[in-house]
């Protein structure tokens, strides 16, 4: 009886097809290791928080007299409504700190070269996106570090010469951050990011099903098939992969919800203090920080100082925070090692890499500190951002060469 | 011999794996779901409302609002009560027999407890109009010379007698819903929680 | 090189973990401890007979407080309810903000986030720290909030004491206490009753707290065995695979 309806289906919607092209027979490298399950990893907490978003919704009201209020009500008074609301905040940290050990497995690998560079340059579109959700989504509890923060953003707009007040303004709908901007900030978390989020995964995917997903040593394995033309180191998805990432899913997700029963503020790291006060235009908190993974392009925008660059230290900040960004949409071409992987690259990329990473964090930390403090060594905060700053573009402006110089060694022509 | 094995083996695991895992997805949902029932705020607004019927004569109404919707007090007299039992002919349902529309304690010729007081809830059960009090005799009331007085619904004319039951031929298909009440004093009744639970 | 990475950047992330948790105040350090139902019923106590006359906390109901304090709904009504005729209530202060607003020059703030907001060894420190200081409008001046507006509402208990600074290169620094008139409580029972309100403002500030973690261990045990069950099932299908 099944099978007639699913006949019956086939006959008018190419269900079966789809299933075989993209699971059951997509043939994907069998020699995937723990870097590669943070692209479904994502895929599963992108759903979560439009679930748990929706449910949200359904209490919270986007109006600045009544948000705070809301948000209380939903920890208190609705059933379960503590546990929706860690599930999202947390979710928010556990979303970036799956694309961000997905964006440096595609380093480590080579998954920006070609013929990836397309799903490269879709995922970088989608990260900026996310970045967005979520600078949308910090205004809603209208807190007081919410308040503020986006105060701090959105007058970065207003560092663009000639159009920039005017630009804030209409960024804002008030000559301030008012209930206005909460509004349309709401439209934007709700309903225009997470659509564009989920058509561009679509996207994603779609691009990368094209051509295959990469693997940990580089090399592709169309390139070696069998008398059945399929890949002799591949392995269909199903049931291999599916299985693989439920087991990645349950260790994941055990992470995930220990972190919203026992600690879901994590210090302050995924739900800061200040945000626990309204927000209050008569009173600024002592340091205004973005949650943590929006630090690092923080850093960059407070490391340029300099008041004698023409136009200003705020808006040479605001392009160097910009340019940090746009970079990455050029790193498929930026790389011109003749390997993809790091397995088989010299000494120059993996120093580079490691030291990329190491910096990142660096940058990261010092987003959330007071830049005239000394909280390293030596040098004060600043000192160490601008450092920072310089290896961040190092990395990427330099790679034409270190790329070209390095000594790699011979790929394989089967996986390891 | 060894695929037969594996696929046992691989059958069990996957069922079993499934089964767990639903269970777990179905614990991570079930909060979700529960996130839709009434909360607190909700569950207070609609908290139980106690009126106070010390200063209520014979024959007045009073009406409170409870969950949003009127419940009229009314203090029936001798002869308002008397002329219930006759109508019995000219009723839809005169014995209540719509479970529904009443508590156990008000499936009774009076539809309350103390037959003296009635308590019902003032929501025409046709389309939710708010029916008007027609408590004058005969043609006087413009409903007829054979109205002995109860509730007439301006918005398609459904009738209820004085006990909130509903005349045939009417649009209204049941009597007036009687809410969950009791007794706290002789002079206060709390409307929202039954006789049962506010003894307890 | 892959754990060199790692441990590398675990490295550089150690200082920032201990930042995170910095303050720059010398605080007191307060054991909370939310099973403790005795102490949080004489905090219960404390915050409704003597904060809510000015403060609100306007996110907490009366009902849920006493449901989940253990507290019946007569002892409720009789005991803690003065503001408010119905246990669904939220526990909002009678004070009206423009009257606050004139007589203290601010309205006292909602105290249902505090011990979120500014942490409880805060909240045990500041109720712990006023001294009596003729040059302020209440007579009242408070060690870790210079010039607070709020008076000393539980001097009677804890006593009334003025500070000796000293002065250094211009600033003044607390040298000691002056013992003034006696309270009716010893240190050590102020520093209880106090301890006992900041844990109720603790589990005021976050309900949820007393049962996240409990249902938290039941969910890591169920998590150990899909994790156990997922794995098994992995590598049977895997054997596939050379």
């Amino acid at each position: 009886m099944m099978q007639s309806l699913l006949h019956w289906i086939d006959e008018r919607f190419p269900l079966t097809k789809v299933w075989q092209e993209h699971m059951a027979q997509y043939y994907a490298p069998k020699n995937f290791n723990f870097w590669y399950y943070f692209g479904s990893l994502a895929l599963l907490v992108l759903v979560l928080q439009i679930v748990t978003g929706i449910l949200l919704t359904m209490h919270y009201k986007p109006d600045s007299t009544l948000a705070f209020a809301s948000v209380e009500y939903i920890m208190r008074d609705v059933p379960g409504g503590w546990f929706i609301r860690y599930l999202h905040s947390v979710g928010s940290s556990m979303f970036f700190v799956t694309v961000y050990l997905h964006m440096f497995r595609g380093l480590m690998y080579g998954s920006h070269r070609e013929p990836r560079e397309l799903i490269w340059l879709i995922g970088v579109v989608i990260y900026v996106a996310l970045m967005a959700e979520a600078f949308f989504g910090y205004l809603l509890p209208w807190g007081n570090m919410s308040y503020w923060g986006a105060q701090v953003i959105v007058s970065l707009f207003g560092a663009i010469p000639g159009i920039g007040e005017a630009l804030a303004e209409w960024i804002r709908g008030d000559f301030v951050i008012s209930d206005a901007t909460l509004n349309r900030f709401f439209a934007f978390h709700v309903i225009l990011l997470p659509l564009l989020l989920a058509a561009l995964v679509y996207l994603h995917i779609v691009a990368l099903h094209k051509v295959g997903s990469n693997n940990p040593d580089g090399i592709e394995i169309k390139k070696n098939k069998d008398k059945d033309g399929k890949p002799l180191d591949g392995i269909p998805f199903h049931p291999y992969y599916t299985v693989k990432d439920v087991f990645g899913v349950a260790v994941f997700m055990m992470v995930y919800l220990a972190i919203v029963f026992f600690v879901p503020e994590l210090d302050g790291w995924f739900l800061e203090k200040d945000n626990f006060q309204p927000a209050d235009i008569l009173q600024t908190p002592p340091e205004i920080v973005p949650l943590w993974y929006l630090t690092p392009y923080y850093s960059i925008l407070r490391a340029v100082t300099f008041e004698w660059l023409p136009g200003g230290a705020k808006l040479w900040g605001v392009m160097a925070m910009g340019f940090a960004i746009v970079l990455l949409f050029f790193l498929p071409w930026l790389d011109r090692s003749k390997v993809r992987s790091i397995r088989y690259r010299g000494w120059m990329y993996k120093t580079m890499l490691i030291l990329f990473a190491v910096n990142f964090v660096m940058l990261g930390y010092l987003g959330t500190v007071n830049p005239g403090h000394v909280d390293l060594i030596w040098f004060k905060n600043v000192t160490w951002a601008q450092i920072g700053l310089v290896v961040y573009f190092a990395f990427f402006l330099l790679m034409p060469i270190y790329t070209k110089l390095d000594r790699n060694k011979p790929e394989p022509d089967r996986v390891r | 011999m060894t695929q037969q094995v594996n696929k046992r083996r691989r059958r069990l695991l996957t069922t079993l794996t499934t089964g767990v895992g639903l269970v777990g997805t179905g614990t991570l949902v079930a909060p979700f779901v529960a996130s839709m029932q009434p909360s607190a705020r909700a569950r207070a607004a609609g908290a139980p409302v106690e009126v106070d019927i010390s200063k209520l004569l014979l024959g007045q109404m009073l009406t409170v609002e409870w969950r949003g919707k009127p419940v009229w007090i009314l203090r029936r007299s001798e002869r308002m009560l008397q002329g219930l039992a006759e109508l019995a002919g000219k009723l839809a349902d005169p014995d209540s027999e719509v479970l529904a529309q009443q508590p156990s304690y008000a499936k009774n010729p009076y539809r309350s407890i103390q037959p003296e007081l009635l308590v019902v809830l003032g929501v025409c059960t046709h389309l939710g109009c708010a029916p008007s009090r027609k408590f004058e005799i005969g043609a006087a009331s413009g409903l007829g010379d054979d109205w002995v007085g109860g509730f007439f619904c301006p918005c398609h004319g459904s009738t209820f007698d004085l006990a909130g039951r509903v005349y045939k031929g009417v649009p209204a298909p049941t009597n007036l819903p009687v809410p969950p009440y009791s007794f706290l004093s002789d002079s206060r009744i709390l409307i929202g929680v039954d006789q049962e639970e506010a003894s307890a | 090189m892959m754990r060199k990475l790692l441990i590398v950047i675990a490295l550089l992330a150690s200082p920032a973990l201990a930042q995170a948790s910095s303050n720059n105040e010398n605080l007191d350090s307060v054991h909370i401890d939310l099973a403790d139902r005795l102490s949080l019923q004489k905090g219960a106590n404390t915050f409704v007979n003597y904060c809510l006359s000015c403060h609100s906390a306007a996110y907490m109901r009366y009902e849920r407080m006493a449901s989940d304090l253990g507290i019946s709904e007569q002892l409720l009504k009789d005991n803690l309810m003065f503001a408010a005729d119905k246990p669904g209530e939220l526990m909002v202060t009678t004070m009206a903000p423009t009257d606050a607003k004139q007589w203290f020059g601010v309205v006292p703030p909602d105290l249902s986030l505090t011990a979120r907001s500014r942490g409880p060894d805060w909240i045990y420190t500041y109720l712990r720290s006023f001294y009596h200081d003729e040059s302020t409008p209440t007579g009242w001046n408070n060690l870790l909030f210079p010039s607070v507006a709020m008076p000393h509402v539980l001097h009677q208990w804890q006593g009334t004491r003025t500070v000796h600074f000293e002065e250094v290169d211009g600033n003044k620094h607390f040298e000691s206490f002056v013992a003034g008139v006696p309270g009716q409580m010893t240190e050590s029972e102020y520093n209880s009753t106090i301890r006992d309100l900041t844990n109720f403002m603790v589990y005021l500030a976050e309900p949820a707290k007393l049962v996240r973690y409990r249902i938290g261990f039941w969910v890591m045990i169920f998590m150990v065995v899909f994790i156990v069950l997922s794995y098994t099932l992995k590598k049977e299908y895997w054997r596939d695979v050379h």
